[in-house]
Parts: C-alpha cells; sequence; structure tokens
C-alpha cells in the first residue's frame, strides 16, 4: 500500500533539499537530474503495487494533451 | 567447398500436376521456402507426411537479412538434421556489450551456466541458413520443391484448398488438406484472403552495412547508445562468417532512405567507427523501418500462417526469424498427427493459442527494447539517458538498460494441451516448458530425446509401458549416466519422475511418480483427445 501520510520527520528540510539540487538548472537538467531520482527511490521501493500506486496518482486529473510518436500499422 | 549460396539460382521444371486430367491433391502444402516453410516442410516429413513446397523465386534470400540465431532454434535445427551445419560455419557467441558514449555500462552473459551442447547465439547469415535447410530438405524423398511457383488465388473450402498456382508456362491448379503460408512479412496469402497483420511502425530509420574487412573485435554483440563516432543516435555490430562484420546505424525518422544508402554517405559513417584507415569493402547497404504487428489468428481454418506472414517485430533481439522456426516446430507436429488420423483436426487450435500468445510476448519484449533505443518524446528520453548514467554505478539500473531482449522461446504456460502439476516441483520445467539440455557423458539430453512424445524418466531402470499406452519413446536416466546431476537439478528429478514430453520437446505433464494411466490421460489431452 502507497504511505500517502506523512512519512517524512521533516518535511519543510526535504522540500528544501529538493528544490536546491534543481537550483540553476536548465530545464532540461532539471529533468535529467528528476528522472535519475525517480528511478533511484522507485528501485529503493521495489514493491511494484507501491510504485504502480505512486505512478496512478501522480497521473491523476492530467488530461494528455499530446501525441505518440509511432503510426497504426497495416499489412 | 565454399558455396555461395546467394547467387544459387533453381530451375523452374514443370510437374505433371500442370498437365494433370484431375486436380492434383496434395495432404499439405507450405507456401513460401524462407527459413520457416524450409523448416516446417522438412519437419513434416521426417515425420513420413509428403510434402509440396511452393516459392514463387528462384533464389535463397541475399543480402542482410537474419544473422542471429537462437539456441532454441538451433536445437531445433538439430532435430531436423542440420544444428551441426550451423553452428561450424556460424561465429558463436554469448556475451553482449553495452557503451553509453565511449564508456562500457554493462555487458551480459547470455548463457551463464555450463551444461548445454548449443550456445546462447551464433551469427550466420540468412542464405547460409536457408542454403543448410535446403540442402536438408533436398535429402529428403518425401519434399517436392518447386520454385518459380507463385500461389496466385486460393479457394479455402471446408474440405479442402485450391490453390492457383502461377508459373512461367502458366497457370494450374492443386489441391490441399492443410495449406502452411510462409510466404513473409508481405504474404499474398493473407491479402488474398482480405486478412490483416496490425500493430505499430515506429518512427525510425536504420542503416545496416556489412562490410568485409579483417578486424579485431571479438566475438561478441556490441551496442552502443550516443557514441562521440555517430552523436545521439545509437550503433550495433555483430560479427559474421567469412570476415562480414554487421554495422546497424540509427538514422532516425527524418533521414533520406535512398540517400543515406549512397556509399558516399555510408563509408564515412563506417570509418568513423573503425578509424580513418580502416580497410573495408561494402557488401550490402540497406535501409530498413519496422513494426511490430500480428494477425489475430493464425489459424484459418485450412490454411494457417506462420512466420513473418503471422506476425512482425523489430531486429533488435532476433526474435523475427528464431520465433518463426518455433512456429514451424510447433505446428508440424500437430498437422502430422491430424493428416494421420492420429488427433482431431482442433489440435490444431492450439498452435493458434500457443503462437499467438508467444507472438505477443515476442511484441512485448520488441516493443519495449524499441521504446528504449528510440525514445518517443522528451521524457522517455530523460529516463532513457538516466537509465545510462546511472548504469555506471548502481547496479539496478544495468538491468534497466535495454538494447533489444534477445529472443527466448516461450514457455506455453496456459496452452490447452498442459496437465495441471498434480505433485510439488521447484524446477523451472512448468508444463509448457520447452525442455533444458544437460550433458550425459559424451552425449546430450535433447539428443536423446528424439521427435516424437517422448517419456522421460529418472530411475535405476525405464518402467514397463502396458500396452494400453500408445507407443511412445521412453529415455530413462540413471544416476549413472546422468553423472554429474546436472540434468536430475534441472529438472527438479528424484528416483520415479517422469516428463512427458511433446514432439516439439516441451514439457506438457510431470509427476513424482510414473503412472500408466496418468501417462495415458495426458496423452490424450496433449493430443487433443481429451
Ligand atoms: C535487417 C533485418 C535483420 C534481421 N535480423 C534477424 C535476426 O538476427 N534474427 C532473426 O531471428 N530474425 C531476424 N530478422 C527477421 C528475419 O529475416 C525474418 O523473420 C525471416 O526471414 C522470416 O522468415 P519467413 O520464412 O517467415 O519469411 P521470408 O523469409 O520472407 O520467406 C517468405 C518466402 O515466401 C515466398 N513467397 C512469397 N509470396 C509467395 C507466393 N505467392 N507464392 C509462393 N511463394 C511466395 C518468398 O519468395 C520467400 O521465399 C531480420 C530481418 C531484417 C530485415
Amino acid at each position: 500500500m502507497l504511505n500517502t501520510e506523512t512519512n517524512i520527520a521533516a518535511p519543510d528540510e526535504f522540500y528544501e533539499a529538493l528544490l536546491a539540487i534543481h537550483q540553476d538548472l536548465t530545464p532540461d537538467q532539471a529533468r535529467a537530474v528528476d528522472a535519475r531520482l525517480i528511478l533511484l527511490l522507485s528501485n529503493h521501493i521495489g514493491d511494484m503495487a507501491v510504485l504502480r500506486q505512486a505512478m496512478a496518482r501522480a497521473r491523476q486529473g492530467i488530461e494528455p494533451a499530446g501525441h505518440d510518436a509511432t503510426i497504426a500499422a497495416r499489412a | 567447398m565454399h558455396i555461395d549460396y546467394q547467387l544459387l539460382r533453381f530451375e523452374y521444371q514443370r510437374s505433371p500436376d500442370q498437365s494433370a486430367a484431375q486436380v492434383a491433391h496434395h495432404p499439405v502444402v507450405v507456401v513460401g521456402a524462407g527459413p520457416v516453410g524450409l523448416a516446417t516442410a522438412i519437419d513434416l516429413a521426417q515425420s513420413g507426411l509428403r510434402v509440396l513446397l511452393l516459392d514463387d523465386d528462384r533464389c535463397l534470400s541475399h543480402g542482410s537479412r537474419a544473422i542471429c540465431f537462437a539456441k532454441r532454434t538451433l536445437e531445433i535445427f538439430d532435430r531436423l538434421g542440420c544444428g551441426d551445419r550451423m553452428v561450424e560455419k556460424g561465429v558463436t557467441w554469448n556475451l553482449g556489450r553495452v557503451f553509453h558514449r565511449d564508456e562500457p555500462v554493462y555487458s551480459f552473459d547470455l548463457l551463464p551456466e555450463g551444461g548445454h551442447h548449443r550456445p546462447a547465439f551464433i551469427n550466420l547469415q540468412q542464405y547460409y541458413v536457408e542454403g543448410f535447410l535446403l540442402d536438408r530438405a533436398r535429402s529428403l524423398p518425401n519434399i517436392e520443391i518447386r520454385w518459380g511457383n507463385k500461389v496466385a488465388a486460393l479457394d479455402a473450402r471446408e474440405d479442402g484448398v485450391e490453390l492457383t498456382v502461377e508459373t512461367p508456362e502458366g497457370d494450374y491448379r492443386i489441391l490441399a488438406d492443410y495449406v502452411v503460408a510462409a510466404d513473409g512479412a508481405r504474404s499474398p496469402i493473407r491479402r488474398a484472403m482480405g486478412l490483416e497483420s496490425k500493430g505499430r511502425t515506429f518512427r525510425d530509420r536504420f542503416l545496416i552495412a556489412d562490410v568485409r574487412m579483417k578486424a579485431d573485435f571479438p566475438a561478441e554483440r556490441w551496442f552502443w547508445f550516443d557514441p562521440p563516432f555517430h552523436p545521439n543516435q545509437s550503433v550495433l555490430l555483430h560479427s559474421q562468417p567469412d570476415g562480414v562484420w554487421r554495422i546497424d546505424f540509427q538514422l532516425g525518422w527524418d533521414a533520406d532512405p535512398e540517400e543515406e544508402k549512397r556509399p558516399e554517405r555510408v563509408i564515412p559513417r563506417v570509418r568513423a567507427l573503425l578509424g580513418r584507415d580502416a580497410e573495408f569493402e561494402l557488401e550490402w547497404v540497406s535501409v530498413y523501418t519496422f513494426s511490430c504487428l500480428r494477425m489475430e489468428r493464425f489459424r484459418h481454418g485450412r490454411v494457417i500462417f506462420a512466420g513473418d506472414a503471422a506476425h512482425g517485430v523489430s531486429p533488435f533481439g532476433a526474435r523475427g526469424a528464431n520465433s518463426g522456426i518455433q512456429d514451424a516446430e510447433n505446428l508440424a507436429w500437430k498437422l502430422a498427427l491430424v493428416l494421420r488420423g492420429a488427433a482431431p483436426d482442433s489440435l490444431l487450435d492450439s498452435y493458434d493459442a500457443e503462437r499467438v500468445a508467444a507472438a505477443d510476448e515476442n511484441i512485448l519484449n520488441s516493443t519495449r527494447s524499441t521504446d528504449f533505443i528510440t525514445p518517443k518524446n522528451e521524457s522517455s528520453r530523460a529516463f532513457r539517458d538516466a537509465v545510462l548514467e546511472l548504469a555506471k554505478d548502481c547496479a539496478f539500473a544495468r538491468r534497466m538498460v535495454n538494447s533489444g531482449r534477445l529472443s527466448l522461446p516461450s514457455t506455453y504456460r496456459a496452452s490447452p494441451l498442459n496437465t495441471p502439476d498434480s505433485d510439488v516441483f521447484d524446477a523451472p520445467m512448468v508444463p509448457g516448458a520447452p525442455a533444458l539440455d544437460a550433458p550425459l557423458g559424451d552425449d546430450w539430453l535433447l539428443r536423446r530425446l528424439g521427435g516424437g512424445f517422448t517419456l522421460l524418466h529418472f530411475g535405476a531402470s525405464a518402467p514397463t509401458m502396458p500396452e494400453t499406452v500408445p507407443a511412445i519413446r521412453v529415455v530413462n536416466l540413471s544416476t549413472e549416466e546422468d553423472a554429474g546431476g546436472v540434468a536430475a537439478a534441472r529438472y527438479d528429478a528424484r528416483p520415479g519422475t517422469t516428463y512427458l514430453l511433446r514432439p516439439d520437446q516441451h514439457v506438457c505433464a510431470r509427476w513424482r511418480r510414473f503412472d500408466p494411466q496418468d501417462v495415458r490421460a495426458a496423452l490424450d489431452r496433449a493430443t487433443g483427445r481429451a
């Protein structure tokens, strides 16, 4: 089960550290940091059911407005 | 003697069917003499059937197509009587290396344990594979191959399929009980029947340069993401026989395929990889795109689709020809039993169930690899690059690096032909799994299994089969024979452990002790009679 209760002892300190690692970065660099962070944390959690719950919550309420770069194929 | 299989041309010969008063009848017609059609024909002929193989062309495949042939395929070729030639000619390899920019990030051994007769992979040009299969097919008197015979139309009826065949001397007709459509990705038979293969095409293009040179790269699969000599794209290098190297450059969707094939464009790309002074000759150049797709069903009454006609994947993972050969072997024994009246026609539905599931597994793996190699948007690129960067010092990320998950045989877990376990086992040889090899002194377990239903029994002596059980081959493994205990370990065997293996060497049932009633029931189930 994904824990959505407070689990970090010092939330303000965590948030400050999270912003700090993005300081002075371009959007691309920031995205690279985020991607690494997500991968590291996901592996640490390990539990696929928890990860899926977190992914679903992250995606919640965001309506897709982009497109997929593959083409439907028929042969 | 060296034979250039690419240059072989086969005679079109008039067959008596073309002037027969009555439309000639054939139990089974295989359409397409590619690797899949050839393997199907050999397998059918080995079980005693008369097979007609038709091909519209008069030569084997040429240029760069499949090169990587997997362990399971080699084991099938062993059963088809041409495994040794393939392995002797092929370049054996087990190791893959992945580089990011100019740093090695990861390497994988595809066969980390010993005790297998065949290596994880060999690299061998498709024209050799087809050539060796063809040589084998020609040694079997009950296969007739007709070159320059193109299936132009077909009428699939309840009681048989009438084929209209086009030849240089005009059309003729034949009647078949069953047709195996192994007529390739564009499958004219599929089209003639109004059927489709559906899926996705990836927006990317790849350049293949096969170059002949003397080089001292080891016989390994090397894959680069974003190397300095080809920035932002990937490159794959493979060694082939005859001093030929396959280099596969990712080009991106916007590349102009015609332009990119010109030697003036290709040579600098190759030089960038090999070094300015490298001496090489271009053997073959092509630009390809690919799709992951399959037909909804592979069986349509008496017409059964196999290989590229039924499904398609990206080349990363070498799952095209390898999976097609597994289609062939799955289909051949079933068709042989049905045609001999030893199994009901419904047994052929299990081909559809098992191989559609296998195609889905291949497509899933292939799509995942492609999504890694060709990120579809900025965020997939960010994650891809993050995985590659982390892989330098984080073990978990290395497992996510996906440059192609190389072909493994499918386990038919949900097959209707399986008898579910009633005893407890902890080996991976679940019902539906392909049998694992093991060393038996100078011999190998898979070589001992043969090509029919086989009872593999572990114990001091073979059990006696009562007459109520149809005659099947019994292979008994005593502890003396399985001296290293490798077979017993791989099959989690104790004295009395009994496996029933299908003609395609997949497990269909297993027990802790031999009971003829159980064997009989499992055989009935595995042949569609239960
Ligand atoms: C660049 C590239 C690299 C690849 N690498 C690998 C790899 O490393 N490993 C791997 O496993 N796979 C690989 N593949 C895939 C592999 O080449 C194919 O999956 C394989 O050739 C499929 O075999 P097939 O017998 O189904 O079809 P094909 O080889 O296409 O054979 C079909 C045959 O049917 C004949 N035919 C067509 N229409 C008719 C008709 N109307 N009447 C009579 N005959 C007809 C054709 O002439 C042909 O001989 C690669 C493919 C490409 C393009």
